[in-house]
């Protein structure tokens, strides 16, 4: 067996909105709880997720710690920024080229609808960059895919925000009803405003670590990040512009098989899973390409889980600041793992996948033991 | 009146429009806009050719507040299209901005579509 990595410390700036705060604050503040966490190791390179932070936003954060002259390396791939950073530092250390890394992500999203410099400036003029319109487009498909209706994302709204209200880092931390859910004004049919989650603020760090051979803490089993394959690019999984949207493999499900297998698992062995819920129907297609259920057997799945998913309340709870959302699961798993989750914990959890698939299109899958 | 971006579709004597497209034969694969390589092959043997007017539905919504960028009226009908003979799925703008007056598979075809100062696009309707 090759070397192992460990989890030696997780740190996370609370997600929302911040006003006066600054994106190296926020960063100082995650970073400076994980390196505690480990006890204040040395490390010998830092990956920073971003992708609205700017310039060197990685070294704006060592910098204010004086932690600098290593190098840094600012990682942007969309929403899956963070596990991208993650991949190369669990590959570093596998390579014997270090024993300690620091990986973080920041965000400070801008308001509104995401701008967005994916899309050509045509698109834009056309109103053909219109974000929200596409989750709503993959959401019409994926109710008529799996017979659900929207009664089914109010679901999984539900039970997300329900599990935000124990967690401290969240956003929005009240419970909603599925009447409230129906009631929200709709911003794109079929997606209601509380189906959608917020692009916001926050950052989250790990400290990653060549396994010394201890027993316990938790291993970085697997983290694997995939692109779409070729002429699938406008969507994240079905792809919007293809002859047929059956045989082109989504990003996810690349990213999920590549995890398991590096992991040495499969889906039945997950004990939770902290998936991408950009909308509610995101979530919906993400337990198909997980492989957490059959296709079109999303019905079910909601209604006898075979695995917790977003325990943390998931972006609808946390909201989304695409640069450190990654890693925010990714601590939220290791504290999982730990024990250490509160009222939010899911009993005798042993293994965690986290799942983010974005702009680029990107997905990356990531796999924590204990 | 000017198109929005050079090459996206021509423009008939009679003001019908018509989208601009590359097939690959390689690839065996239409895709829109027209490409210098294949997204699906990537060869450089794409042939330019004028797609099919006629499309169905295949999913749509209405964009309720102004995107990015976008300066024309709210709401509008947004989609994706399978043109009919080339079964060519086309991100699109609809005519139709009522999400209630549209139905999987409907039948629609190309139109030009004027945006705010002159612009135009396609739509379809």
């Amino acid at each position: 067996m090759g070397v192992r990595v460990k989890v030696a410390g997780v740190g996370l700036h609370p997600f929302g909105r911040f006003e006066g705060r600054t994106i190296t604050e926020m960063g100082v503040h995650a970073v400076r709880a994980a390196l505690a966490e480990a006890g204040n190791p040395p490390f010998q390179a830092a990956f920073c997720g971003t992708a609205y932070g700017g310039v060197a936003t990685g070294h704006k954060v060592l910098g204010a710690l004086a932690l600098t002259g290593g190098p840094i390396v600012d990682v942007e791939a969309g929403c899956a920024s963070g596990g991208a950073a993650l991949q190369l530092a669990a590959g570093a250390i596998r390579a014997g080229e270090y024993d300690s890394v620091l990986v973080f992500g920041v965000e400070k999203m801008p308001k509104g609808i995401i701008r967005s410099s994916f899309f050509e400036p045509w698109r834009e003029q056309a109103g053909l960059a219109a974000t929200p319109a596409y989750f709503a487009l993959r959401a019409q498909r994926v109710l008529r895919e799996a017979g659900l209706t929207k009664a089914h994302l109010a679901e999984v709204v539900v039970k997300n925000r329900r599990n935000g209200v124990h967690n401290p880092d969240a956003m929005f931390r009240t419970a909603v009803t599925a009447e409230e859910v129906l009631a929200s004004r709709v911003v794109c049919e079929p997606l209601h405003l509380w189906m959608l989650c917020s692009p916001n603020e926050g950052a989250a760090a790990v400290v990653l670590q060549r396994d010394d051979g201890r027993v316990g803490g938790v291993t970085l089993a697997a983290a694997r990040l995939r692109s779409h394959l070729p002429g699938s690019v406008l969507g994240e999984a079905t792809p919007l512009s293809g002859i047929d949207d059956t045989d082109i493999v989504p990003p996810s499900t690349l990213a999920a098989h590549d995890a398991y297998a590096e992991a040495g698992i499969g889906p039945e062995d997950l004990d939770l899973v902290e998936c991408q819920d950009t909308d509610a129907a995101r979530e919906l297609l993400a337990y198909q390409e997980l492989g957490l259920c059959a296709p079109g057997d999303q019905a079910r799945m909601l209604a006898e889980p075979t695995v917790t998913v977003n325990p943390s309340g998931g972006l609808l709870s946390r909201g989304e600041p695409l640069g450190a959302s990654a890693l925010g699961q990714v601590v939220e798993i290791v504290r999982q793992l730990r024990g250490e989750a509160g009222g939010r914990q899911v009993e005798g959890a042993r293994t965690g996948l986290a799942h983010t698939v974005g702009r680029g299109a990107n997905a990356c899958c990531v796999v924590l033991t204990r | 009146m000017t198109a929005i971006a050079e090459g996206l579709f021509e423009t008939a004597a009679d003001g019908t429009i018509s989208l601009i497209g590359g097939w690959s034969p390689t690839s065996g694969r239409f895709h829109f806009p027209l490409l210098d390589v294949c997204p699906y092959s990537g060869e450089a043997d794409v042939e330019r050719v004028l797609l099919s007017r006629d499309a169905t539905l295949w999913a749509w919504t209405a964009v309720t507040a102004a995107p990015p960028g976008y300066e024309g009226p709210v709401p509008f009908g947004f989609g994706v299209v399978e043109l009919t003979a080339e079964r060519l799925r086309i991100v699109t703008r609809l005519r139709e901005a009522d999400p209630t007056r549209l139905a999987f598979g409907q039948p629609l075809t190309l139109v030009a579509d004027e945006l705010p100062g002159g612009v135009v696009t396609w739509a379809f309707a």
